[in-house]
Protein backbone atom coordinates (compact mmCIF):
# COMPACT_ATOMS: atom_id res chain seq x y z
CA UNK A 1 0.00 0.00 0.00
CA UNK A 2 1.51 3.07 -0.76
CA UNK A 3 1.35 6.28 1.33
CA UNK A 4 -0.93 8.55 -1.29
CA UNK A 5 -3.27 5.22 -0.82
CA UNK A 6 -3.68 6.58 2.87
CA UNK A 7 -5.35 10.09 1.60
CA UNK A 8 -7.68 7.83 -0.20
CA UNK A 9 -9.01 5.86 2.48
CA UNK A 10 -10.83 5.44 5.80
CA UNK A 11 -13.13 3.35 8.00
CA UNK A 12 -15.54 1.27 5.94
CA UNK A 13 -18.37 1.30 8.55
CA UNK A 14 -21.45 2.71 7.25
CA UNK A 15 -21.80 4.39 10.88
CA UNK A 16 -18.36 6.72 10.42
CA UNK A 17 -19.17 7.78 7.04
CA UNK A 18 -19.87 10.80 8.46
CA UNK A 19 -17.56 11.12 11.22
CA UNK A 20 -14.46 13.70 10.44
CA UNK A 21 -12.69 11.25 12.76
CA UNK A 22 -12.62 8.17 10.54
CA UNK A 23 -9.98 10.05 7.91
CA UNK A 24 -7.39 9.07 7.92
CA UNK A 25 -6.98 5.99 9.76
CA UNK A 26 -4.36 5.83 12.15
CA UNK A 27 -1.46 3.62 11.17
CA UNK A 28 0.59 1.65 13.79
CA UNK A 29 2.84 -0.97 13.80
CA UNK A 30 3.81 -0.79 10.20
CA UNK A 31 6.81 -2.04 8.21
CA UNK A 32 7.81 0.32 5.30
CA UNK A 33 9.66 -0.69 2.32
CA UNK A 34 10.98 1.66 -0.41
CA UNK A 35 10.42 0.05 -3.51
CA UNK A 36 10.94 2.31 -6.82
CA UNK A 37 8.21 3.25 -9.23
CA UNK A 38 8.69 5.57 -12.43
CA UNK A 39 9.27 9.00 -11.30
CA UNK A 40 6.86 11.66 -13.39
CA UNK A 41 7.19 15.53 -11.40
CA UNK A 42 4.45 16.20 -13.43
CA UNK A 43 2.30 13.81 -11.74
CA UNK A 44 3.25 15.16 -8.32
CA UNK A 45 2.94 18.42 -9.12
CA UNK A 46 -0.79 17.99 -9.99
CA UNK A 47 -1.88 15.43 -7.90
CA UNK A 48 -0.29 17.37 -4.75
CA UNK A 49 -2.82 19.85 -5.65
CA UNK A 50 -5.66 17.12 -4.96
CA UNK A 51 -3.90 15.92 -1.92
CA UNK A 52 -5.63 16.50 2.13
CA UNK A 53 -1.89 17.78 3.09
CA UNK A 54 -2.82 17.61 7.12
CA UNK A 55 -4.20 13.94 6.65
CA UNK A 56 -0.19 13.37 4.93
CA UNK A 57 1.02 15.07 7.93
CA UNK A 58 -0.84 13.19 10.07
CA UNK A 59 0.09 9.59 8.50
CA UNK A 60 3.76 10.55 8.26
CA UNK A 61 3.59 11.58 11.93
CA UNK A 62 2.56 7.37 12.47
CA UNK A 63 4.93 6.59 10.62
CA UNK A 64 8.09 8.38 12.25
CA UNK A 65 8.19 11.22 9.82
CA UNK A 66 7.99 14.26 11.03
CA UNK A 67 10.10 16.36 8.43
CA UNK A 68 6.48 17.48 6.49
CA UNK A 69 6.10 21.15 6.26
CA UNK A 70 2.93 22.46 7.98
CA UNK A 71 1.77 23.96 5.20
CA UNK A 72 1.34 22.81 1.10
CA UNK A 73 3.80 23.10 -1.11
CA UNK A 74 2.36 24.82 -3.53
CA UNK A 75 2.48 25.52 -7.04
CA UNK A 76 5.20 23.09 -8.08
CA UNK A 77 7.29 23.39 -11.17
CA UNK A 78 9.17 20.32 -12.38
CA UNK A 79 11.11 22.99 -14.31
CA UNK A 80 12.50 24.47 -11.75
CA UNK A 81 15.41 23.71 -10.08
CA UNK A 82 14.70 24.61 -6.65
CA UNK A 83 11.41 22.66 -6.97
CA UNK A 84 12.72 19.62 -8.47
CA UNK A 85 14.22 18.03 -4.97
CA UNK A 86 10.85 18.85 -3.74
CA UNK A 87 9.24 16.96 -5.84
CA UNK A 88 11.77 14.06 -5.68
CA UNK A 89 11.19 13.63 -1.47
CA UNK A 90 7.35 14.18 -2.81
CA UNK A 91 7.81 10.99 -5.12
CA UNK A 92 9.98 8.92 -2.60
CA UNK A 93 7.34 9.59 0.08
CA UNK A 94 4.02 9.59 -1.84
CA UNK A 95 4.75 6.46 -4.11
CA UNK A 96 7.86 4.73 -3.36
CA UNK A 97 6.71 4.22 0.36
CA UNK A 98 4.70 0.91 0.72
CA UNK A 99 3.26 -0.31 4.01
CA UNK A 100 4.06 -4.04 3.86
CA UNK A 101 2.51 -5.21 6.69
CA UNK A 102 0.78 -2.93 9.65
CA UNK A 103 -2.30 -2.47 11.14
CA UNK A 104 -4.67 0.87 10.46
CA UNK A 105 -7.12 1.98 12.99
CA UNK A 106 -10.69 4.10 12.88
CA UNK A 107 -10.17 6.85 15.26
CA UNK A 108 -13.77 7.16 15.35
CA UNK A 109 -15.17 3.46 16.56
CA UNK A 110 -11.68 1.97 16.47
CA UNK A 111 -11.88 -0.62 14.01
CA UNK A 112 -8.47 -2.26 13.05
CA UNK A 113 -8.17 -2.88 9.63
CA UNK A 114 -4.80 -4.89 8.79
CA UNK A 115 -2.08 -4.66 5.78
CA UNK A 116 -0.75 -7.67 4.39
CA UNK A 117 1.75 -7.80 1.65
CA UNK A 118 1.00 -4.41 0.76
CA UNK A 119 -2.59 -5.01 0.25
CA UNK A 120 -4.92 -2.94 2.62
CA UNK A 121 -7.97 -5.92 3.48
CA UNK A 122 -11.16 -3.83 4.58
CA UNK A 123 -13.51 -6.50 4.42
CA UNK A 124 -16.05 -6.35 7.78
CA UNK A 125 -17.06 -8.51 9.99
CA UNK A 126 -21.26 -9.52 9.21
CA UNK A 127 -22.35 -7.86 12.39
CA UNK A 128 -20.49 -5.03 10.90
CA UNK A 129 -21.80 -4.58 6.89
CA UNK B 1 -19.02 -29.90 -25.01
CA UNK B 2 -19.91 -27.13 -22.57
CA UNK B 3 -21.73 -26.98 -19.23
CA UNK B 4 -24.70 -25.54 -19.66
CA UNK B 5 -25.99 -22.60 -17.25
CA UNK B 6 -28.98 -23.45 -14.27
CA UNK B 7 -31.35 -21.00 -12.99
CA UNK B 8 -30.82 -20.32 -9.48
CA UNK B 9 -33.30 -21.45 -6.19
CA UNK B 10 -35.51 -18.25 -5.43
CA UNK B 11 -35.34 -18.61 -1.69
CA UNK B 12 -31.52 -18.37 -1.11
CA UNK B 13 -30.57 -15.19 1.45
CA UNK B 14 -28.99 -12.90 -0.80
CA UNK B 15 -26.05 -12.62 1.34
CA UNK B 16 -25.84 -16.12 1.49
CA UNK B 17 -25.99 -16.25 -1.89
CA UNK B 18 -23.33 -13.74 -3.08
CA UNK B 19 -20.91 -15.59 -0.39
CA UNK B 20 -21.64 -18.66 -1.94
CA UNK B 21 -22.00 -17.99 -5.86
CA UNK B 22 -19.83 -14.96 -6.14
CA UNK B 23 -17.38 -14.49 -3.49
CA UNK B 24 -15.83 -18.37 -2.39
CA UNK B 25 -16.07 -18.85 -6.39
CA UNK B 26 -13.91 -15.87 -7.60
CA UNK B 27 -10.99 -16.91 -4.81
CA UNK B 28 -10.79 -20.39 -6.14
CA UNK B 29 -11.01 -19.33 -9.50
CA UNK B 30 -8.77 -16.55 -9.16
CA UNK B 31 -5.50 -17.60 -11.01
CA UNK B 32 -7.38 -19.56 -14.04
CA UNK B 33 -9.53 -15.96 -14.18
CA UNK B 34 -6.91 -13.44 -14.01
CA UNK B 35 -5.17 -14.94 -17.10
CA UNK B 36 -8.17 -14.82 -19.05
CA UNK B 37 -8.66 -11.08 -18.37
CA UNK B 38 -5.85 -8.79 -19.44
CA UNK B 39 -7.70 -6.75 -22.84
CA UNK B 40 -9.23 -3.84 -21.92
CA UNK B 41 -13.11 -3.30 -23.62
CA UNK B 42 -12.79 -0.45 -26.04
CA UNK B 43 -15.44 1.66 -24.07
CA UNK B 44 -14.23 1.24 -20.78
CA UNK B 45 -10.55 2.00 -22.56
CA UNK B 46 -12.05 5.38 -23.87
CA UNK B 47 -13.84 6.40 -20.40
CA UNK B 48 -10.16 6.48 -18.79
CA UNK B 49 -8.46 8.07 -21.40
CA UNK B 50 -11.08 10.97 -21.86
CA UNK B 51 -10.92 11.64 -18.00
CA UNK B 52 -9.04 15.12 -17.06
CA UNK B 53 -5.81 14.83 -16.67
CA UNK B 54 -4.40 14.14 -13.01
CA UNK B 55 -8.15 13.28 -11.97
CA UNK B 56 -8.68 10.53 -9.47
CA UNK B 57 -10.79 7.73 -9.56
CA UNK B 58 -12.24 4.44 -7.82
CA UNK B 59 -12.51 1.23 -9.99
CA UNK B 60 -14.58 -0.90 -7.76
CA UNK B 61 -14.46 -4.72 -8.28
CA UNK B 62 -11.08 -3.89 -10.22
CA UNK B 63 -10.26 -7.70 -10.60
CA UNK B 64 -6.53 -8.50 -11.54
CA UNK B 65 -6.57 -4.50 -12.30
CA UNK B 66 -6.80 -4.63 -16.04
CA UNK B 67 -7.81 -0.89 -16.35
CA UNK B 68 -6.05 0.26 -13.79
CA UNK B 69 -2.66 1.06 -15.85
CA UNK B 70 -4.70 2.46 -18.91
CA UNK B 71 -3.85 6.10 -18.27
CA UNK B 72 -0.94 6.66 -15.93
CA UNK B 73 -2.03 10.59 -15.70
CA UNK B 74 -4.96 9.66 -13.22
CA UNK B 75 -4.21 8.13 -9.72
CA UNK B 76 -7.02 5.23 -9.43
CA UNK B 77 -7.48 3.32 -6.45
CA UNK B 78 -9.18 -0.37 -7.33
CA UNK B 79 -11.03 -2.48 -4.75
CA UNK B 80 -12.33 -6.53 -4.50
CA UNK B 81 -13.94 -8.25 -2.71
CA UNK B 82 -11.93 -11.49 -3.80
CA UNK B 83 -8.45 -11.00 -1.99
CA UNK B 84 -7.02 -13.93 -4.61
CA UNK B 85 -7.41 -11.49 -7.61
CA UNK B 86 -6.43 -8.63 -5.52
CA UNK B 87 -3.02 -10.77 -5.22
CA UNK B 88 -3.26 -11.60 -8.94
CA UNK B 89 -3.11 -7.52 -9.49
CA UNK B 90 -0.76 -6.97 -6.88
CA UNK B 91 1.46 -9.35 -8.37
CA UNK B 92 1.16 -8.24 -12.43
CA UNK B 93 1.98 -4.38 -11.69
CA UNK B 94 5.25 -5.31 -9.29
CA UNK B 95 3.44 -3.11 -6.84
CA UNK B 96 2.63 -0.50 -8.81
CA UNK B 97 -1.54 -0.55 -8.63
CA UNK B 98 -3.29 0.82 -5.30
CA UNK B 99 -5.37 -1.91 -4.04
CA UNK B 100 -7.02 -3.19 -1.32
CA UNK B 101 -10.11 -5.59 -0.43
CA UNK B 102 -13.06 -4.77 0.04
CA UNK B 103 -16.80 -4.81 -0.10
CA UNK B 104 -18.52 -2.85 -2.71
CA UNK B 105 -21.62 -2.24 -0.46
CA UNK B 106 -18.83 -1.33 2.05
CA UNK B 107 -16.53 1.35 0.29
CA UNK B 108 -13.61 2.86 2.81
CA UNK B 109 -13.39 5.89 0.62
CA UNK B 110 -14.18 9.51 1.37
CA UNK B 111 -17.73 10.87 0.29
CA UNK B 112 -17.82 13.19 -2.21
CA UNK B 113 -14.16 12.71 -3.31
CA UNK B 114 -13.43 11.46 -6.62
CA UNK B 115 -14.09 12.46 -10.17
CA UNK B 116 -14.70 9.29 -11.77
CA UNK B 117 -15.43 5.79 -11.10
CA UNK B 118 -15.80 2.48 -12.76
CA UNK B 119 -17.02 -0.46 -11.81
CA UNK B 120 -16.80 -3.43 -15.04
CA UNK B 121 -18.79 -6.78 -14.57
CA UNK B 122 -19.59 -6.33 -11.14
CA UNK B 123 -23.04 -4.91 -10.50
CA UNK B 124 -24.52 -8.33 -11.74
CA UNK B 125 -23.36 -10.43 -9.21
CA UNK B 126 -25.56 -8.64 -6.43
CA UNK B 127 -28.55 -11.10 -5.54
CA UNK B 128 -31.19 -8.42 -5.53
CA UNK B 129 -32.89 -5.17 -7.17
CA UNK B 130 -32.65 -3.59 -4.15
CA UNK B 131 -28.79 -4.52 -3.25
CA UNK B 132 -27.94 -3.82 -7.46
CA UNK B 133 -29.38 0.15 -6.48
CA UNK B 134 -27.72 0.42 -3.31
CA UNK B 135 -24.18 -0.62 -4.56
CA UNK B 136 -24.70 1.99 -7.78
CA UNK B 137 -25.82 4.81 -5.09
CA UNK B 138 -22.89 3.64 -2.65
CA UNK B 139 -20.57 4.14 -5.61
CA UNK B 140 -21.91 7.46 -6.84
CA UNK B 141 -21.71 8.91 -3.04
CA UNK B 142 -17.75 8.58 -3.36
CA UNK B 143 -17.94 11.12 -6.27
CA UNK B 144 -18.08 14.89 -5.99
CA UNK B 145 -20.94 16.44 -7.82
CA UNK B 146 -20.58 16.54 -11.57
CA UNK B 147 -18.11 13.03 -10.92
CA UNK B 148 -19.01 10.53 -13.37
CA UNK B 149 -19.53 6.85 -13.43
CA UNK B 150 -19.26 4.18 -16.25
CA UNK B 151 -20.95 0.43 -15.12
CA UNK B 152 -21.05 -2.85 -17.35
CA UNK B 153 -23.30 -5.28 -16.81
CA UNK B 154 -24.13 -8.62 -18.48
CA UNK B 155 -27.09 -8.40 -20.63
CA UNK B 156 -29.62 -10.95 -21.29
CA UNK B 157 -29.62 -10.25 -24.82
CA UNK B 158 -26.91 -11.73 -26.88
CA UNK B 159 -28.73 -14.10 -29.31
CA UNK B 160 -25.39 -13.53 -31.33
CA UNK B 161 -23.66 -15.13 -28.29
CA UNK B 162 -22.58 -18.72 -28.23
CA UNK B 163 -24.41 -18.80 -25.04
CA UNK B 164 -27.79 -17.00 -26.77
CA UNK B 165 -29.61 -15.72 -24.01
CA UNK B 166 -32.83 -13.60 -24.99
CA UNK B 167 -34.98 -11.63 -23.75
CA UNK B 168 -37.99 -13.92 -21.96
CA UNK B 169 -35.13 -15.91 -20.71
CA UNK B 170 -34.42 -16.16 -16.85
CA UNK B 171 -32.35 -13.14 -15.78
CA UNK B 172 -31.39 -14.89 -12.50
CA UNK B 173 -28.70 -17.51 -13.41
CA UNK B 174 -25.96 -19.96 -12.48
CA UNK B 175 -23.06 -19.60 -14.90
CA UNK B 176 -20.44 -22.24 -14.67
CA UNK B 177 -16.53 -21.85 -14.60
CA UNK B 178 -14.87 -25.44 -15.54
CA UNK B 179 -11.76 -25.09 -13.31
CA UNK B 180 -9.37 -28.19 -15.29
CA UNK B 181 -7.05 -29.83 -12.60
CA UNK B 182 -4.38 -30.68 -14.93
CA UNK B 183 -3.21 -26.81 -15.06
CA UNK B 184 -0.35 -26.46 -12.52
CA UNK B 185 -0.81 -25.69 -8.81
CA UNK B 186 -4.55 -24.62 -9.13
CA UNK B 187 -6.01 -22.80 -6.03
CA UNK B 188 -8.17 -26.03 -4.81
CA UNK B 189 -9.19 -24.74 -1.39
CA UNK B 190 -9.87 -21.47 0.51
CA UNK B 191 -6.71 -22.58 2.65
CA UNK B 192 -3.71 -22.37 0.00
CA UNK B 193 -5.42 -19.97 -2.31
CA UNK B 194 -2.94 -17.21 -1.67
CA UNK B 195 0.02 -19.34 -1.83
CA UNK B 196 -1.16 -20.64 -5.62
CA UNK B 197 -1.91 -17.07 -6.31
CA UNK B 198 1.45 -15.26 -5.86
CA UNK B 199 2.61 -17.91 -7.42
CA UNK B 200 1.11 -18.51 -10.67
CA UNK B 201 -0.46 -15.16 -11.32
CA UNK B 202 0.46 -13.40 -14.55
CA UNK B 203 -0.12 -12.43 -17.94
CA UNK B 204 -0.40 -14.17 -21.01
CA UNK B 205 0.41 -13.10 -23.92
CA UNK B 206 -1.38 -15.79 -25.96
CA UNK B 207 -4.77 -16.15 -24.05
CA UNK B 208 -7.97 -17.02 -25.15
CA UNK B 209 -9.95 -14.36 -26.79
CA UNK B 210 -11.71 -11.97 -24.62
CA UNK B 211 -14.95 -12.12 -24.31
CA UNK B 212 -16.51 -11.01 -20.99
CA UNK B 213 -17.69 -15.12 -19.53
CA UNK B 214 -15.86 -17.05 -21.12
CA UNK B 215 -15.73 -21.05 -19.32
CA UNK B 216 -12.85 -22.94 -21.40
CA UNK B 217 -14.55 -25.11 -23.05
CA UNK B 218 -12.63 -27.92 -24.91
CA UNK B 219 -13.48 -31.38 -24.21
CA UNK B 220 -13.78 -32.28 -20.06
CA UNK B 221 -10.17 -33.37 -18.81
CA UNK B 222 -10.04 -35.81 -16.34
CA UNK B 223 -11.05 -34.36 -13.42
CA UNK B 224 -12.02 -30.80 -14.31
CA UNK B 225 -14.60 -29.40 -11.82
CA UNK B 226 -17.36 -27.04 -11.93
CA UNK B 227 -17.68 -23.94 -9.89
CA UNK B 228 -21.22 -21.50 -10.67
CA UNK B 229 -21.00 -17.80 -10.53
CA UNK B 230 -24.20 -16.19 -9.59
CA UNK B 231 -25.49 -13.14 -12.57
CA UNK B 232 -28.71 -11.68 -12.93
CA UNK B 233 -28.47 -10.69 -16.68
CA UNK B 234 -29.40 -6.57 -17.13
CA UNK B 235 -32.68 -6.41 -19.83
CA UNK B 236 -32.54 -3.56 -21.74
CA UNK B 237 -33.36 -0.26 -19.60
CA UNK B 238 -32.96 -1.72 -16.71
CA UNK B 239 -29.16 -0.26 -16.03
CA UNK B 240 -30.67 2.51 -16.07
CA UNK B 241 -33.35 2.35 -14.27
CA UNK B 242 -31.58 0.72 -11.26
CA UNK B 243 -28.80 4.27 -11.38
CA UNK B 244 -32.13 6.65 -11.71
CA UNK B 245 -33.65 4.86 -8.78
CA UNK B 246 -31.34 5.84 -6.54
CA UNK B 247 -32.13 9.70 -6.62
CA UNK B 248 -28.42 10.47 -7.24
CA UNK B 249 -27.61 10.61 -10.53
CA UNK B 250 -28.28 11.55 -14.19
CA UNK B 251 -27.51 9.21 -17.41
CA UNK B 252 -25.22 10.56 -19.62
CA UNK B 253 -24.83 8.13 -22.10
CA UNK B 254 -25.86 4.16 -22.48
CA UNK B 255 -24.92 1.66 -25.38
CA UNK B 256 -24.20 -1.88 -25.77
CA UNK B 257 -20.92 -3.67 -26.50
CA UNK B 258 -20.27 -6.95 -26.78
CA UNK B 259 -23.27 -8.75 -24.54
CA UNK B 260 -23.29 -6.00 -22.29
CA UNK B 261 -25.18 -2.87 -21.46
CA UNK B 262 -23.39 -0.20 -20.20
CA UNK B 263 -23.99 3.40 -19.03
CA UNK B 264 -22.35 6.53 -18.10
CA UNK B 265 -23.98 8.57 -15.34
CA UNK B 266 -23.03 11.95 -13.86
CA UNK B 267 -23.93 12.76 -9.69
CA UNK B 268 -26.19 15.81 -9.01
Amino acid sequence: MKFITTNFVKCAIKGCQSSTEAFPLKYEDCQLAQEEQEYNPEFIAHMLERLNWPAIIQVAKDLGNESLPPTKPESLDPIMEDDQAVLRDLHTLLLETQIVEGRMICRNCEHVYHIKNSIPNFLLPPHLC
Amino acid sequence: MSVPSVPISKDIDPRNQEEDYVHSVYNDIATHFSQTRYKPWPIVEKFLKTREDYSTGIDVGCGNGKYLGVNKKLYIIGTDRSDGLISCAHDISKGAYNLGVADGLNLPHPEGTFDFAISIAVIHHFATEERRSEAIAHIVSKLKTGGELLIYCWALEQENSRRGYKEGDEQDILIPWVLQKKQPRKPKTRKNRKKSGNEVCKEEEDAEKETEIETPDESPVKESETKYRYYHLYKQGELAANALSTGTCTILEEGYEKDNWWIIVKKI
